[in-house]
């Protein structure tokens, strides 16, 4: 390296020094915080033995949580990616009154705490609330039942899917629609063939978050669950439970569940960002110039 | 097939895009809509493509072979629409490209797989793109993509065909050999089409007539050496190419500025009137001497070789500049020098009164 290059790179780039404070305080930081209590889990998990940790499986309660919460993202995840898929077409392919209100609506649970969501649910579906009384009547129960576990799920997931469309459909415009229905296809097919090709990995991205947090959740079910085992209690609440009973052999045993499906959510989210990159940037190389009237 | 367009007016919200736009295309031409952006060329064209409807009224029509179509959707209008930027459909092959609008019709009206495999083939050789069936569009360059845009939109053999800035994204050369393809194809296939445009040069050059749009109004409807040399109003002369305006007074039937005289067609005008002259550059003619009562003086101040005419610009007494085109030959028989002092002449100008458009 010539003189001169060595202080080009000397003036382009920060001391060695700073660099390495910088990397490795973020490194411990990370370590410490997020990959230390992660890896406690799977050790409190296993410290008793393979045998202690699958008989937490065994346990009609432990089973009992684990069907309530496939049951709850497996109702609250497709209803939301109806709803996602719904809502940013609407958004980003129509014009109307009130666009700007329903983008802001569509947040608003990550605005509130899961709690006062849950709340919301007993003040209007609870025995002293609005429909509850009403909705008695016909004998159905709503809250610490499971459609009330499973209605806080879809509230606090409602944003998942929508959030992730809204800016990848508004960036792709809707002139590939026009094209197929110019082409004689009719709104099935465009949607089929067009529209739904063009944000897949979107959506799968969409889903693959929905449902991490659809399972995860606890403030909201925790408030309209009846906390009874074997009752409505979802996975996170029994963990609760247990661990409130200091069982943290099966507490961490539950939870490691959690764990590994957050591990696999964060790699088919790395993947699956890979492949939203791949497709904005095949969209990028299409040569665009200003100038329409 | 032809197409009327009657008492057409469009607006969002405030912006007024179609003004009681009234026109009519005969079969088998090849129409240029004309203007800059935002004058309401590509909102007309999507109007007759049925993917915009006009602010109600109950005379505003638009009828395809005198039948009015309002009720049509855009699928069931046969109209073959190539959009600026393609859209071609970026998961599927060239080859499904071209087939989609084959393999969406209803089943019983569905071509057989051997039969689309023909068609595609053949419009792949029309647009010479032959064993690129297989490509992703991504993989094409610019004029290939809007080749194939082309052919999608021929294979559900269309009445019209409706092309929005297609060339709009090409670089020069691209875009000159595509027009030139385009109007053969256009005379070859036998179709209507229309054309959006903001390039003049390619309005005049492919077109059978020019409709020039400007502020949601049609300015003028002609053949292009029509409009070239009949220009109706200040804006198409403004717009049509360069053109050198000078600032002039009404006297006596004339327009005067400095010793120019221009005869007004209507000597009604009152003297006094600001007029507005407009000359073309290669209307102007250069001598060393002065020629006649209308010559002005100038003095070189540039002079550009590059092209088939050289292009000089020049500077009037008044320091206004003047743009003169003349051909090589006559540059070199003057001699001329950056410095010089000229004469120029105008041998052709239009003269434009406010309120009193001539």
């Amino acid at each position: 390296m010539s003189l001169n290059a060595k202080r080009l790179k000397r003036e382009t780039t920060d001391p060695w020094w700073v660099r390495a404070i910088i990397i490795s305080l973020s490194i411990a930081f990370v370590a410490l915080m997020l990959v230390l209590p992660l890896g406690v889990v799977f050790f409190e998990a296993f410290r008793k033995g393979v045998s202690v940790y699958l008989a937490a499986f065994q346990d009609r309660n432990a089973i009992r949580a684990i069907t309530m919460t496939c049951l709850a993202a497996g109702i609250a995840v497709p209803l939301n990616l109806v709803f996602g898929i719904a809502a940013s077409w609407a958004i980003a392919k129509f014009n109307f009154r009130g666009k700007g209100l329903l983008i802001a609506l569509i947040d608003l649970p990550f605005a509130i705490s899961p709690v006062i969501s849950g709340l919301v649910y007993i003040l209007v579906f609870g025995m002293q609330g609005w429909l509850g009384k009403w909705l008695e009547g016909y004998g159905i129960q709503v809250i610490f039942a499971v459609p009330g576990i499973v209605l806080a799920t879809i509230f606090v997931t409602f944003p998942f899917v929508a959030r992730e469309l809204i800016p990848l459909m508004q960036e792709q415009g809707s002139e590939e629609e026009w094209a197929a229905i110019s082409l004689g296809a009719n709104g099935f097919q465009t949607f089929w063939r067009v529209t739904l090709p063009n944000i897949k990995w979107g959506v799968l991205y969409g889903v693959l978050l929905c449902n991490a947090r659809a399972m995860g959740e606890f403030g909201a079910v925790s408030v309209v669950s009846s906390n009874i085992r074997g009752g409505t209690n979802t996975l996170p609440l029994h963990i609760d439970a247990l661990y409130n009973d200091y069982n943290s052999v099966a507490a961490f045993a539950m939870a490691s569940i959690l764990a590994s499906l957050g591990v696999i959510t964060l790699i088919g989210k790395t993947l699956l960002e890979r492949k939203l990159e791949q497709e904005s940037n095949s969209s990028l190389e299409s040569p665009t110039t200003e100038g329409t009237s | 097939m032809s197409i009327e367009i009657q008492n057409i007016s469009k607006s969002f919200g405030a912006f007024t895009a179609l003004k009681d736009i009234s026109l009519k295309i005969e079969n088998g031409e090849l129409v240029s809509l004309l203007g800059p952006s935002g004058s309401g060329k590509t909102t007309l064209l999507r109007v007759i493509a049925g993917m915009e409807s006009p602010d109600p009224n109950p005379n505003s029509h638009v009828l395809f072979f005198g039948e009015d179509v309002a009720n049509k959707p855009v699928g069931d209008r046969k109209v073959g629409f190539v959009f600026q930027h393609y859209a071609l459909f970026k998961h599927m092959s060239v080859f499904e490209n071209i087939a989609f609008g084959l393999r969406v019709r209803p089943r019983s009206q569905r071509p057989s797989e051997s039969n689309i495999r023909d068609k595609v083939n053949s419009l792949l050789k029309l647009i010479q793109l032959e064993g690129f069936g297989t490509r992703f569009p991504r993989q094409l360059s610019g004029g290939q993509r809007q080749r194939v845009a082309l052919a999608r939109a021929l294979a559900i053999e269309p009445q019209v065909l409706l092309l929005d800035e297609p060339f709009g994204a090409l670089d020069a050369k691209v875009r000159k050999g595509l027009r030139d393809w385009l109007r053969g194809l256009h005379d070859e296939l036998n179709t209507t089409t229309i054309l959006v445009t903001h390039d003049q040069e390619e309005a005049l050059e492919v077109s059978d007539r020019v409709v020039v749009m400007n502020q949601a109004k049609i300015e003028q409807v002609g053949a292009p050496a029509e409009v070239f040399h009949h220009p109706a109003s200040e804006f198409v002369i403004d717009f049509l190419g360069n053109v050198n305006v000078f600032q002039g007074r009404i006297n006596q039937g004339q327009a005067v500025l400095d010793n120019l005289r221009v005869r007004l067609s209507d000597p009604s005008i009152p003297d006094g009137e600001q007029a507005k002259v407009y000359v073309r550059p290669n209307d102007i003619s250069i001598d060393r001497v002065p020629q006649g009562l209308s010559s002005m003086a100038a003095q070189v101040t540039r002079i550009n070789r590059a092209g088939v005419q050289a292009k000089l610009s020049l500077e009037l007494d008044n320091k206004e500049e003047i743009r003169v085109d003349i051909s090589m030959d006559q540059l070199s028989e003057l001699n001329l020098q950056l410095g010089d002092a000229v004469f120029v002449h105008p041998n052709k100008a239009r003269v434009f009164v406010p309120d009193y458009t001539i």
